[in-house]
C-alpha cells in the first residue's frame, strides 16, 4: 500500500522528470534514480531536494545528501519517511 | 515576434542597450514580463514565449526584456545587484509603455510598481539562493571538494560566488538574501494545472499550461 509520503514523492519525481501521469506508479524500491537517469544532474538534484522540503514539509541538511540516498527510489522514500516521522 | 532594444541603466549611470523579445503592435494593453531567474530562465523561456504568442492573439502586446548580465546581455553579471535589476525593469516598463506586468518565478522579486501586476508561482529569494548553493555543494562533492552552505555564504559575502555558472558579487548576495517582491496578484501552479516547468530537469513545454496562464492574464488585463 502506498503511504502519503510515497504518493507525494512519486508526484514530485513526475514533475522533476517530466513523466506522464501514472508513469511513476511503476517505480519500485529498486528503481534506479541518480546515476541511472541522465536528466538528474546536480542542479536537478538540488531542485528535487528543495521541492521535497517544500511539499513534504521537511528540512534536509546538505551533509545528509550522498550517493546512496539517491541511488534508488526505495532509499529516497525511506529517507523521506524517516524525515517526516521526525518532523 | 520581434527583438527590440531598450536603454538599460547601468551601475555607473550610463546606458547600455539590452534586448527584449516583443509582440508589439502598438496596442493599448501592454504586458511587461520579468523573466524567471538564473537556470530557471532557460527552463521557463519556452512557456513564457508561448504565453506571449497567445496574448498576441488575444490583442495584448507583450515584451520580455533581458535582465542585464543575463541571456543576450553584454553587461557583466558580476556587476549587477537586485537594485540595478529592479531599476532596469522599471526602465523597460517605461520605455515600452507597459500597462501591466507579470513576474515569473524569481522575476516576481523585481516587478516594477505603479501598474497592475501578477506573480506566477513566485519563488522566494532565500530558497533560490539555497538551491543554487546546494547544486554547487553537490557538484563540488563529485569533484572531491567539501563545501558547506555557511562557508559558501561567507565566501560569497567576502569575494563573490560562482553558482552553477552564474558569477554573483558580494553586493548581489548580500542584497538578494533579504529580497522580497512587492504585493501582487499571485497565480499559483495549482490554478494552471500540471507540474511546474521550472522543476524539469530538462527544459520542457506544455500547451495546456500556456493556454491557462494566457487566459488568466488576458481576462485580468481586459477586465
Amino acid at each position: 500500500m502506498q503511504t502519503d509520503t510515497d504518493q507525494l514523492l512519486r508526484r514530485i519525481l513526475t514533475d522533476v522528470l517530466g513523466l506522464k501521469a501514472g508513469q511513476a506508479d511503476g517505480f519500485t524500491a529498486e528503481t534506479g534514480l541518480f546515476g541511472h537517469l541522465p536528466e538528474l544532474d546536480s542542479m536537478a538534484v538540488a531542485g528535487l531536494l528543495t521541492e521535497m522540503e517544500d511539499r513534504l514539509d521537511i528540512m534536509i541538511e546538505d551533509d545528509e545528501i550522498d550517493g546512496e540516498l539517491l541511488e534508488t527510489y526505495g532509499s529516497l522514500l525511506v529517507f523521506a519517511e524517516a524525515k517526516r516521522a521526525a518532523a | 515576434m520581434t527583438p527590440a532594444t531598450w536603454p538599460c541603466p547601468t551601475a555607473d549611470g550610463a546606458r547600455a542597450e539590452e534586448y527584449a523579445l516583443c509582440f508589439d503592435s502598438g496596442r493599448a494593453h501592454r504586458l511587461l514580463i520579468v523573466p524567471a531567474l538564473f537556470d530557471e530562465a532557460n527552463r521557463m523561456r519556452r512557456l513564457t514565449v508561448e504565453v506571449m504568442r497567445r496574448l498576441d492573439g488575444a490583442g495584448i502586446d507583450s515584451m520580455l526584456p533581458d535582465l542585464p548580465g543575463c541571456n543576450e546581455s553584454l553587461q557583466p553579471l558580476e556587476a549587477q545587484t537586485p537594485t540595478l535589476w529592479r531599476a532596469a525593469m522599471a526602465e523597460a516598463a517605461a520605455h515600452f509603455r507597459a500597462s501591466h506586468v507579470l513576474g515569473i518565478r524569481g522575476g516576481s522579486l523585481l516587478t516594477p510598481t505603479g501598474m497592475q501586476s501578477w506573480h506566477y508561482a513566485p519563488a522566494r529569494a532565500p530558497i533560490i539562493l539555497r538551491q543554487m548553493i546546494r547544486a554547487r555543494i553537490l557538484s563540488s562533492r563529485e569533484a572531491g571538494v567539501t563545501e558547506t552552505y555557511d562557508g559558501l555564504i561567507d565566501q560569497g559575502m567576502e569575494s563573490g560566488l560562482n553558482l552553477a555558472g552564474f558569477a554573483l558579487s558580494p553586493d548581489f548576495i548580500d542584497e538578494f538574501q533579504h529580497l522580497t517582491g512587492q504585493v501582487s496578484k499571485v497565480i499559483e501552479q495549482d490554478t494552471i494545472g500540471g507540474g511546474g516547468l521550472w522543476l524539469r530537469a530538462d527544459p520542457g513545454e506544455d500547451r495546456e499550461q500556456a493556454d491557462a496562464l494566457a487566459a488568466i492574464l488576458a481576462i485580468g488585463i481586459k477586465a
